[in-house]
């Protein structure tokens, strides 16, 4: 298109270019300044200087953290952390359609579904306080291990016990909603295909699968692929208010070291440094999944 | 056709049935107690071991004292501006980012969906954008709970794709009416688009409502904390500071016993968990119809 052209096109469709601004500015200030404002990982950010004046330090910051005391505890929690998770709390959703798609009871089926989706709308503060109540010396989960012989021990004083913690009430929180995306790809299976595997005698069982699994194989992958590039990735808000200075050990990740760091410390260009280090790992993490599925399973996200 | 189950079948059907009300016991459980423990008298849950199946004695104390509680009436009203004046802004503006990617022959379309999805996938991090939202004033003032978070990439992609499944022939003949790009969104698209926005508005004004870090890291004066940074004081930190008179509950000078005055604090933490979560317990019943839409219409591939 010419110059003209666009003049031209510009002023007929003002109203779609005027729309288009506040989002792209938007975007600008709120996504693409902070990739920018994340140049003070490689200088001494100095906030009365600001960003442009401070002085550069190449990669000192970097040189820091990789030689720190603390970089292979981070690391190893971080994937701990997203591992056991990706274990335990994958699967589960995908199970559980499969289970609710064996129910013939609708109203039945309806009520558990509702029941399930529940705890993923309670605010984390919430779920955390309740998770602090329960688990606490003279709490509900240790009246029942004294009741059944145990010994009472604060859960969330323990190291050992801070990842079960954290993975067990992530999956309660999230396994019924994690289910629906699966139960609306079961939905769109094809009905003939289980009419004709009833005609040729085929099991509940062999139905599920060989018609079920491989029918909604599409989106697992997808949200396995997000799940991969998100290895690196867990998120600090939980940890923070589930960690403290017993379990620092098992519970610190690379995003709640960065807000400590930073917004604790003030230690703004260091912590920048292991935030722009987690978010490139990140990236490399999702494309990487996403070229790897797409050369083995013909899936991927673009 | 009747197909006769086989015994196997049966004990499947059985056992799945078993499973999945446990499971919907174990999602609801942890809710009916903090339920039941708020309504209980101190005294008598001090004395009490294991799982509550209904308040033990009744009262209405913690309630009372709760609502009191000048922290969090204020924050509870914080909370609904912020619910209210958020959602609107998250409408609005995911509202013209969905309608601008979703027309045809807008210029630099691509160019501006290549630049907002590149933000998926990679970010500057936590400190950048925290020193960002510093220096554009935002700190200490309430627009740092609503600008900064203005548009959700995935929710502006999901009405992208229930936008631009709405017939071109519509906006052309608007078009040919005269009608300009606003009056095309906001007369014909968006009321074409109820579900969308009603599953737009219910999750943006969820994550408000249950919304806590930007708060805690932007806002310093106590007058504009939302809801859930009091409780976070009352329930994580088990910060008391707002919560420091207890009198009306336990009468302190006749019995000065530390165990009484201990469980006097789980009851007011009982009773604010379940008055901040109450909200979103009424609503769902009615709304979780649109929720379950709101993932089918982000699962399909737009």
């Amino acid at each position: 298109m010419t110059r003209a052209q666009i003049k031209t096109d510009i002023i007929r469709n003002k109203y779609i270019y005027i729309m288009a601004l506040p989002v792209v500015a938007y975007y600008i200030i709120f996504h693409y300044m902070p990739m920018y404002g994340a140049i003070i990982a490689f200088k001494e950010f100095n906030p009365a200087l600001g960003i442009i004046r401070s002085p550069w330090v190449g990669l000192k910051h970097f040189k820091d953290f990789f030689e720190g005391v603390y970089f292979w505890r981070l690391i190893r929690n971080t994937l701990l952390i997203s591992i056991y998770s990706l274990v335990w709390g994958f699967p589960a959703p995908i199970i559980l359609a499969l289970l609710l798609n064996e129910v013939k009871n609708n109203y039945f089926k309806r009520t558990v579904q509702t029941i399930s989706y529940l705890p993923h709308f309670i605010s984390l503060v919430v779920v955390c306080g309740i998770i602090k109540d329960f688990t606490s010396t003279d709490g509900v989960i240790n009246d029942i291990i004294e009741f059944l012989g145990g010994e009472r021990t604060n859960f969330l004083m323990i190291p050992e016990w801070f990842r079960p913690i954290y993975v067990g009430s992530g999956i309660w929180q999230e396994v019924g909603w994690g289910s629906i995306i699966y139960l609306a790809a079961i939905t769109n299976i094809d009905p003939q295909l289980y009419e004709a595997a009833t005609i040729d005698g085929a099991s509940r069982w062999k139905q599920t699968w060989h018609i079920t699994l491989p029918g909604i194989v599409p989106t697992i992958v997808i949200l396995l692929i997000l799940r991969l590039g998100g290895l690196m990735s867990v998120g600090f808000e939980k940890i923070i208010l589930l960690y403290n200075s017993a379990t620092m050990e098992t519970a610190d990740v690379i995003s709640s070291y960065v807000y400590r760091r930073g917004l604790l410390d003030f230690d703004y260009s260091f912590s920048a440094a292991v935030g722009l280090f987690n978010s490139v790992i990140n990236l490399i993490l999702i494309t990487s999944a996403n070229k790897f599925s797409r050369k083995i399973s013909e899936t991927s996200l673009w | 056709m009747v197909i006769k189950k086989t015994a196997g079948e049966r004990i499947f059907d059985c056992i799945n049935t078993i499973f999945l009300v446990m499971l919907a016991i174990a999602c609801l459980y942890p809710l009916l107690y903090v339920l039941f423990a708020s309504f209980s008298q101190p005294i008598e849950l001090m004395k009490h071991r294991g799982l509550l199946l209904r308040p033990l004695g009744f009262t209405i104390d913690g309630y009372k004292l709760v609502f009191k509680n000048p922290s969090i009436t204020t924050g509870y009203l914080n909370t609904l501006f912020y619910v209210t004046a958020g959602t609107a802004i998250n409408l609005f503006m995911t509202s013209l980012g969905a309608y601008v990617l979703s027309r045809k022959n807008v210029l630099w379309k691509n160019t501006i969906a290549f630049m907002i999805t590149i933000t998926m996938l990679f970010s500057g991090g936590l400190i950048p954008f925290y020193l960002l939202v510093k220096s554009l004033g935002m700190v200490n003032t309430r627009w740092a709970l609503i600008i900064p978070g203005a548009i959700s990439t995935y929710n502006l992609f999901v009405m992208r794709t229930s936008f631009a499944s709405i017939p071109d022939s519509l906006e052309e003949s608007a078009k040919i009416d005269g009608a300009n790009d606003f009056i095309i969104l906001f007369r014909i698209i968006l009321p074409l688009s109820k579900a969308v926005l009603a599953v737009m508005t219910l999750f943006y004004a969820v994550g408000h409502w249950n919304a806590w870090f930007n708060a805690m890291i932007f806002l310093r004066k106590r007058e504009l904390f939302p809801l859930q940074l009091i409780l976070r004081e009352i329930l994580i930190a088990n910060d008391m500071q707002s919560m420091s008179n207890l009198e009306g509950l336990v009468d302190i000078s006749v019995q000065a016993n530390a165990d009484i005055v201990y469980f006097a604090r789980l009851l007011v933490q009982y009773c604010t968990i379940i008055v901040a979560t109450l909200p979103i317990l009424f609503l769902y019943p009615f709304v979780q119809k649109y929720f379950v839409k709101g993932v089918m219409i982000g699962s399909l591939k737009g």
